[in-house]
């Protein structure tokens, strides 16, 4: 199990990735590695030149905005894990992170690096598209900026410029008032979902509930936010909350493979978004995160 | 070919290396150290950890030029000087004690997994143990004796952490 | 029996081998550096069936770095078929598939490079030209004769059909009140070691010598090599002291041996072939049994069992191995720890293209338990009795043993119902059923299982003559050498590889014990097969009883001729003087010394008494207990010992989720007298975690192209830490009759009972909603899905 033949450079800057890119159509970025080198040595990926992005120091870095948390693409996913800012601004992100993959893929495996990839069961990517993130690459000199609702496009496929290089991704800071919650399900505890559910509840101080995210993941192509507007505007009781998502899962396309049923997808992802929208109002009542 | 030089176990190894050669490979085939075991080469059984940044990784999900210029200890730079005494640190110790192996493939990962979990949390409980070792597959133990020998280890490695305190009774003794 | 106390067996102990372990200083096969080592990829098939019309390998060759590149039509115009242990000679396989490929992932050609790197860059040139042809996965599919056969040659895929009848069947089911018949389908898995299989071979031409290190666990390795070469046995040089990174049964790499020795031997240059993952878990032959039960009981109201019809059909693959013979073993303890008067078991073994099957831990008793216990708790819900009165209604009793079973197997000793009563206790049984109610009343689904099995052991090959009547083998032995140096220190030599068994500890603490001398001081080697006494390796939990015993017998040789030279130098009769802690005390208070008699072995001939030889030396072939007659009538004596076990598991699930957690598991035990507590509750853990795997997450599944797919450990699911919950042992020690110290053998224990009684309490927690789940592994979804269609 040994890879193809390829070239190795490792850029100190994003122009100089970017440079090498356009250079070389069959160029791939390295950043962890976590999913790409099993890849090579499966033979699967065959580029003929790896950009190594991990000493491009810009891209390690977190960057707090009015709105965002930037996250640099090469930030580590245990880096992530424990920041403070990461841990305060994106409460969801932070309880995603507990769920990627082990300890040692965790400290080697990046934030970009799970988003470009795009699979289906990325806990990152949920979030991303759950909270709406911005995606930043540099392809040549310029910044393309993609919404993460719009950017994933099928399984390990993104609309990610051919020659670019993800930079940051901007996840949305939660409200003052805000309650998240996180669930998945696999064979095994580390294993990649067969269902994943996020959501995030945000309130005003008078306690009215103004924002509900919730989307689920490992179901379909990529992971997708469900429709639950009516969740607004209602009594946000146990039944209600079951009526909408199920409602919401509908239309949902699920699919099928050796280790769960379409349905068992389909069934298993609405049971832990309620769960995930239950846990955020309760984390709202509980005032846990005030 | 890429020029490399890695510092294993305080050690700087040098070689022109094929930019597709694994870490793992790198530490086997060029460095000569076999105590790192490739299992499945595509990340998933950790029988190929190493030790990179305090962390316990996979050297099979690195490329040896990623690591070029870079610090990792293996297997061989644990414990003691058993080179020529035979001598083994706690937490081999420990394993030995509560015979937390069996056929000793994903040892040398375990053990690994275990310094880089003990270095940070002194005091595990047992699911801080099993979640640092859930990375690494055994086929031969079902873990339990695993377990142990890490819970054995993290006591051991406290009473001597208490032992240098002024204190302890054994250093009271000694007065 | 009363228990025996011992200085050093049973006793708390480190494994010997531990320390290297630990430290990294293992020495496997993929550790060996041999100068101007070469290294093979071999190309797999992407066709479960083709015909291969031409194969192109001039690019490849032509590559910087490529030697060779061998295909099947050189190596079989080169050497012997492989070894078919069935009376099948049509079905040859050959290390490379001859003229047509049998299942995806079989090695159509080898590439011998300079590196792993260029060898897998070789195989992409490699142009392979084949037609495909019709196949077959399913093994009843496989059965019907408008089913292609995987071997044309052989003219159907029917490897093996052995009706047997022991006792008076159709009286007790006519007689019985009630019959009950169910299936059950035990799924494809292994044991799958995280240390794939390897060997590398060298052949020195001037001593005329194949050097073989290998990763192996195999009978009669060397053998086999030499046959299928066409080399004398002594001109095959197997390496012992390769450490092999687990095996539990599988690593047999017969295949491995002959194509990288057939290299070796061609380029005169050393070989090496490491499997990748993807070749092992799709070509390494490893695959353990497939099995399809069909059971019908015949029992009373008051639910006494009274005979029991079985069929076992068995996938084998593409090819015929000893996989068949898996269908055998389990003959020796057809009805479990049961008292069952009658038995008809119908066994079949077809060819499919699917990957070739070998020994798995158990070598068949796993599945034939999980079958024996489904029934059990099948009749317990048919009769609304309790499952564990059931089986304590028709256990054998501790009074009956030996006890003579209608397929001729005596089973030794036991007690079943304390060992039960036992693990009751330990996991307070009614505590137990009160949290199962009452998470059952918290909206969960919560089951309890129990299992109670037996692990014959004592590994010998009664089943070969069973099921092939031209094979006689009914010699099954182990040895052991032992010799004190001149110094007086002790060396044990054994003669097989190691998989984690710890074979140095149980060696050097049966020395130490019968010597009485300390364990740790004693050296215990592993020299290579031209240096060894025969044997049979560590398979069917014989290692305890078979190596031990062997280890035992030439300790008590030894000491034999200790006292006789002390007898001879004191002057006192033999019978009077007492051996203790390597010394000889006579009546009169005088001692003779080990060093003394060390002294006298190797220095004075003179002071010998006349005729004996020099030196302290010894050694023991053993053979099998009870192992001394062939089959008579499709009855045999299988294995010597029967070890017990009896599993009590909690579990509970979302119905939704569906994921099976294992909240309680109690585990008693009694494989007679324990040589090392440790090693022997490691395996007995790591059984079980094997056998929740088994149950829950591991197969190697096809689709309907005939593709594997679970290749990688992406989707062959091994349970981890997170999986494997902690497990309490509960110990008991009936001592076995036939063997030195009581001992019998564990090394497959836990994992024989560990599917049973956890797809049992799976189907305890869905009980109420009539589901039975059928085959194995049950996974998540299919739980989640049938309790969905159920309420819907």
């Amino acid at each position: 199990m040994k890879a193809v033949k390829f070239d190795y450079k490792r850029p100190a800057t994003i122009d100089e990735a970017c440079c090498l890119l356009a250079g070389d159509h069959n160029a791939r970025i390295l950043a962890g590695g976590q999913s790409l080198i099993p890849m090579l040595s499966m033979r699967l990926s065959r580029p003929s030149l790896l950009v190594d992005i991990a000493h491009i120091a810009e891209l390690t870095q977190f960057i707090e905005t009015d709105h965002h948390i930037e996250i640099g693409a090469m930030v580590r996913q245990a880096v992530a894990q424990v920041n403070p800012l990461v841990k305060t601004h994106i409460p969801l992100l932070a309880k995603a992170l507990e769920y990627v993959g082990h300890l040692p893929t965790r400290a080697r495996g990046t934030i970009g690096g799970s988003i470009a990839h795009a699979d289906p069961s990325a806990e990152i990517a949920l979030v991303a598209i759950t909270l709406n993130a911005e995606i930043t690459y540099q392809d040549g000199e310029d910044d393309v900026v993609f919404d993460a609702s719009d950017f994933f496009i099928g399984p390990m496929l993104t609309l990610a410029p051919p020659s670019g290089c993800l930079v940051r991704t901007g996840f949305p800071k939660a409200p003052a008032i805000c309650g998240t919650g996180f669930h998945e399900v696999a064979p095994r505890r580390s294993d990649y979902a067969l269902a994943s559910a996020a959501a995030q509840i945000s309130a005003s101080v008078d306690g009215r509930i103004e924002k509900i995210d919730v989307g689920v993941g490992s179901v379909g192509d990529f992971p997708e936010r469900l429709k639950v507007d009516a969740l607004l505007t209602s009594d946000l009781g146990d039944d209600t909350i079951s009526q909408v998502l199920h409602a919401a899962m509908a239309d949902i396309e699920t699919v099928e493979d050796l280790h769960a049923s379409a349905a068992y997808r389909k069934r298993v992802a609405t049971e832990l978004a309620i769960r995930a929208v239950r846990d955020a109002l309760n984390e709202i009542k509980k005032g846990t995160r005030q | 070919m890429n020029d490399v030089s890695i510092k294993i176990n305080g050690e700087l190894v040098t070689a022109m290396v094929e930019p597709r050669l694994t870490m793992l490979d790198f530490l086997r085939d060029v460095a000569g150290l076999k105590g790192t075991h490739a299992g499945c080469e595509h990340g998933v059984c950790g029988a190929c950890t190493i030790l990179y940044d305090g962390n316990a990784v996979r050297s099979c999900l690195m490329l040896a030029v990623q690591v070029d210029g870079q610090e990792i200890t293996t297997i061989e730079g644990i414990g003691g000087n058993f080179e020529r005494s035979g001598e083994l640190g706690i937490i081999q110790d420990a394993f030995c004690e509560a015979h937390g192996l069996q056929c000793g493939y994903c040892t040398p990962g375990m053990v690994l997994a275990a310094e880089a979990l003990l270095a940070k949390t002194p005091s595990p409980s047992e699911d801080n143990v099993r979640d640092a070792i859930s990375g690494n597959i055994c086929r031969c133990t079902g873990y339990v004796q695993i377990v142990d020998a890490i819970m054995l280890a993290a006591q051991r490695l406290g009473n001597r952490n208490d032992m240098l305190l002024p204190n302890h009774p054994s250093t009271q003794q000694d007065k | 029996m009363a228990e025996k106390t011992y200085k050093f067996i049973s006793q708390p102990r480190r494994a010997v081998e531990d320390r290297r372990f630990v430290a990294g200083r293992g020495k496997f096969v993929a550790d060996l550096d041999r100068p101007g080592m070469l290294h093979v990829a071999p190309l797999a098939s992407h066709y479960p069936a083709a015909i291969i019309n031409k194969i192109d390998v001039t690019a490849a060759l032509a590559m910087p770095g490529v030697v060779d590149v061998i295909t099947g039509a050189e190596i079989s115009a080169a050497i012997q078929p492989l070894i078919n242990g069935l009376d099948t000679p049509n079905v040859r396989r050959f290390p490379l598939a001859v003229g047509r490929v049998r299942y995806a992932g079989e090695w159509v050609c080898a590439v011998v490079a300079e590196s792993r790197a260029i060898a897998e860059d070789a195989l992409e040139k490699i142009i392979v030209d084949a037609a495909a042809q019709p196949f077959v996965l399913d093994a009843e599919e496989a059965l019907l004769s408008t089913s292609p056969p995987v071997h044309p040659e052989h003219g159907s895929n029917l490897l093996l059909d052995k009706k047997f009848v022991w006792g008076a069947v159709d009286d007790d089911f006519a007689l019985a009140k009630h019959n009950l018949s169910f299936s059950v389908t035990w799924g494809r898995n292994s044991t799958v070691p995280i240390e794939t299989f390897g060997v590398v071979a060298e052949w020195n031409g001037w001593d005329q010598i194949l050097d073989i290190w290998a990763s192996v666990q195999m009978p009669k390795y060397s053998d086999q090599i030499s046959r299928c070469l066409g080399l004398a046995g002594n001109a095959v040089r197997v390496h012992y002291d390769i450490d092999v990174g687990g095996s539990y049964g599988v690593k047999r790499g017969i295949k491995h041996a002959t194509l990288i020795g057939y290299i070796a031997r061609k380029l005169g240059r050393p070989v090496r072939f490491i499997e990748d993952r993807l070749e092992n878990m799709r070509a390494g032959d490893a695959h353990g049994p497939e099995r399809k039960f069909d059971v019908t009981m015949a029992f009373e109201d008051d639910g006494t069992i009274r005979s029991m019809k079985m069929r076992a059909l068995d996938n084998a693959g593409a090819y015929a191995g000893r996989a068949p013979f898996q269908l055998g073993k389990p003959i020796g303890a057809i009805v479990g720890p049961y008292q069952i008067n009658s038995v008809s078991y119908h066994a079949l073994s077809v060819t499919s293209n699917k990957t070739v099957q070998e020994a798995v831990r158990g070598f068949g008793q796993a599945p034939t338990n999980y079958a024996i216990e489904t029934a059990m708790d099948r009749v317990a819900n048919f009769l609304k009795m309790d499952r564990l009165v059931l089986r304590q209604h028709n256990l054998i009793r501790a009074d009956q043993f030996p006890y003579l079973i209608p397929s001729g197997s005596t089973y030794d000793s036991g007690d079943y119902h304390t060992v039960i009563d036992k693990v009751l206790n330990a996991a307070d049984y009614s505590a137990l059923v009160a949290t199962r109610d009452r998470l059952r009343t918290e909206g969960m689904m919560a089951g309890i299982g129990v299992a109670a099995c037996l692990e014959p052991s004592g590994g010998n090959s009664s089943f070969e003559p069973l099921l092939n009547e031209a094979n006689k083998t009914s010699t099954w032995m182990e040895s052991c050498q032992v010799n004190v140096d001149a110094l007086g220190n002790v060396i044990a030599r054994i003669h097989t590889t190691s998989s984690g068994q710890g074979h140095d500890t149980l060696v050097s603490t049966v020395l130490g014990e019968v010597l009485q001398i300390d364990p740790d001081k004693i050296r215990v080697t592993r020299p290579n097969s031209l240096e060894s006494l025969p044997g049979n390796s560590p398979v069917g939990s014989r290692m305890a009883i078979m190596l031990g015993g062997a280890a035992a017998r030439a300790a008590e040789k030894l000491k034999l001729k200790i006292v006789a030279i002390a007898a001879h130098c004191l002057g006192f009769d033999a019978d009077k003087l007492v051996y203790s802690g390597g010394d000889v005390l006579a009546p009169d208070g005088s001692k003779h010394s080990w060093l003394d008699a060390v002294e006298l072995a190797h220095r004075q001939f003179h002071n010998l008494p006349e005729g004996m030889d020099p030196g302290l030396a010894s050694f023991d072939i053993m053979q099998v207990p009870t192992g001394d007659a062939l089959p008579v009538d499709g009855k045999v004596q299988m294995y010597p010992c029967y070890s017990f076990e009896f599993h009590l598991v909690l579990v509970a699930f979302d119905p939704v989720i569906g994921r099976p957690e294992i909240r309680s598991y109690t585990i008693g035990h009694d494989c007679g007298t324990v040589i090392n507590p440790a090693i022997v509750s490691g395996m007995t853990y790591g059984g079980i975690a094997h056998g929740i795997g088994a149950t829950l997450f591991e197969e190697f599944a096809y689709d309907a192209n005939g593709q594997l797919m679970t290749q990688s450990f992406l989707d062959y699911l091994m349970p981890s830490s997170h999986e494997v919950p902690p497990i309490e042992i509960v110990k008991h020690c009936t001592p076995s009759p036939h063997t030195v110290f009581g001992q019998k053998g564990s090394g497959e224990s836990g994992y024989l009972g560990a599917p049973a009684a956890i797809s049992g309490a799976i189907n305890d927690a869905v009980a109420a909603l009539d589901i039975h789940f059928e085959k194995l592994p049950i996974r998540m979804s299919a739980i989640s899905d049938a309790i969905s269609n159920k309420l819907a």
